[in-house]
């Protein structure tokens, strides 16, 4: 199967096969314009199978929400037809909006607005908690 | 802006500050009376207390400064469905520092993100509760003159004990100290604690007997089973009287041991206890006064210099 190549824009490669439907929702691609590719289990030496995502067009991806997802995903950045820049990831320390506190007891179930911020505990075990009231959330 | 959040906002070295400072206070309190004067307390209760608010309210009054607030949320404009946050940058144009208790955990955070005043946190929910922790901090140290090498026992509800969360996490900063954690399994504290426990190599054990824990513990701090952090009545009622302490148990405790207890009590210290020497909760009563003057003394002071 043959996707065009892009002239410019941004290539999400080594993505663990089947996670790019969650990464397309996660970066809201689906309220871009430009041409978008999903490509799914694609052969890879390295990972055996993996997804890649095209995007035609140079928009602004946030890295946190992407390394949260997936810390082994490349971001390739494309001009001219080239990759220009590669951008390897990591799990970040701090996570605005991505994933919400499950506790009812917290005060982000009660005030309206407040941002859900979570801090990484513990890399190792990929834990964030809570940074108001210190509940974890193990990724996976 | 200092706030006082979480007790490890203050460092080591802050604590013995304000630890200190309140010594002072205690032993010369004609030499404060005034410090404060011209300066506004406020005291935001959105969930009752009898002994935090007070002593706030008191702490300011002794250092010649004024207080105002509410002493429970439908006093307050929370019952027309005001934000905490509107709440907070409102009540920032009226007092100069606020003391707040809110059900809700980290709602002190939430809130010192839009305050103009600093804020402290006088009991998050079941979370955390730093002030009752400096009190705890300078009624051992007034005790045993030391905050290192001891072994600190925790009993009760130490699920949602928030005096117990802040406790541990200050105490655990200190060289040589062990916990003994007794509960029953319901109450144990949360993984979070522990695991950070785990990760500083800090020695704990999780046992479900006060008795088998007596023997070697120096400070024995009992807790109240909180009907109000339970969604299940029946749940209450079947853990609230898992421990009392009375002086039968006391037989193999050390003869220096120091009883603690935040207060309210309900059932779970005997009042036949309350004569023994080793019995300090009322003293922390006493102490919890001292410590909030120095307390607002110094995040007052770190303001001016700002």
């Amino acid at each position: 199967m043959n996707i065009d190549s892009i002239k410019r824009g941004i290539v999400l490669d080594h993505i663990r096969a089947g996670r790019s439907m969650e990464i397309y929702k996660y970066l809201h691609l689906d309220e871009l314009e430009c041409s978008v590719a999903i490509i799914k289990n694609v052969k890879s030496n390295a990972m055996g199978r993996k997804d890649i995502i095209k995007i035609d067009e140079d928009i602004t991806i946030d890295l946190d929400v992407l390394g949260y997802i997936d810390p082994g995903i490349t971001v390739n950045i494309i001009e001219d037809g080239r990759i220009v820049e590669k951008k390897h990831l990591e799990l970040p320390q701090r996570l605005v909006n991505v994933i919400r506190c499950k506790n009812p007891r917290c005060i982000t179930s009660a005030e309206p607005g407040l941002d859900q911020i979570f801090r990484l505990a513990d890399r190792e075990r990929q834990v964030y908690r809570c940074i108001y009231c210190d509940t974890e959330k193990k990724k996976g | 802006m200092r706030h006082l959040i979480d007790i490890t906002d203050f460092s080591v070295e802050e604590i013995t500050g304000v630890l200190d400072l309140a010594d002072k206070m205690i032993a010369n309190p004609a030499a404060y009376r005034d410090t404060m004067h011209g300066r506004i307390l406020a005291t935001l209760f959105f969930e009752p207390s009898t002994r935090t608010r007070l002593s706030f309210e008191s702490a300011m009054l002794s250092l010649g400064g004024s207080v105002l607030g509410f002493a429970s949320a439908d006093s307050s404009s929370a019952a027309k469905g005001e934000s905490l946050t509107d709440t907070i940058r409102t009540v920032g144009c009226y007092a100069d520092i606020i003391a707040m208790r809110h059900p809700k955990e980290g709602a002190p955070m939430a809130g010192s993100f839009k305050s103009s005043v600093p804020i402290i946190n006088a009991g998050d929910g079941g979370h955390n509760h730093p002030t009752q922790t400096l009190t705890d901090l300078m009624t051992i140290r007034r005790e045993k003159g030391r905050l290192d090498r001891m072994t600190v026992g925790l009993c009760g509800d130490l699920k949602f004990g928030r005096t117990v969360h802040s406790l541990i996490g200050a105490m655990s900063r200190y060289e040589g100290v062990e916990f003994v954690l007794i509960s029953p399994p319901e109450l144990r504290v949360p993984g979070y604690i522990t695991q950070g426990l785990r990760d500083r190599g800090i020695p704990f054990c999780e046992v479900e007997t006060m008795e088998e824990a007596m023997p070697r513990l120096d400070v024995l701090y009992m807790t109240r089973v909180q009907r109000e952090r339970f969604f299940n009545e029946a749940d209450y009622v079947r853990l609230k009287d898992t421990y009392i302490l009375d002086p039968e148990k006391l037989r193999d405790a050390k003869a220096d041991l120091s009883i603690m207890h935040p207060l309210p009590r309900v059932n779970e210290i005997s009042v036949r206890v309350d004569d023994d020497p080793r019995a300090v909760y009322f003293k922390q009563v006493r102490n919890g006064r001292f410590v909030r003057m120095a307390l607002i003394t110094t995040l007052l002071e770190a303001c001016d210099e700002h």
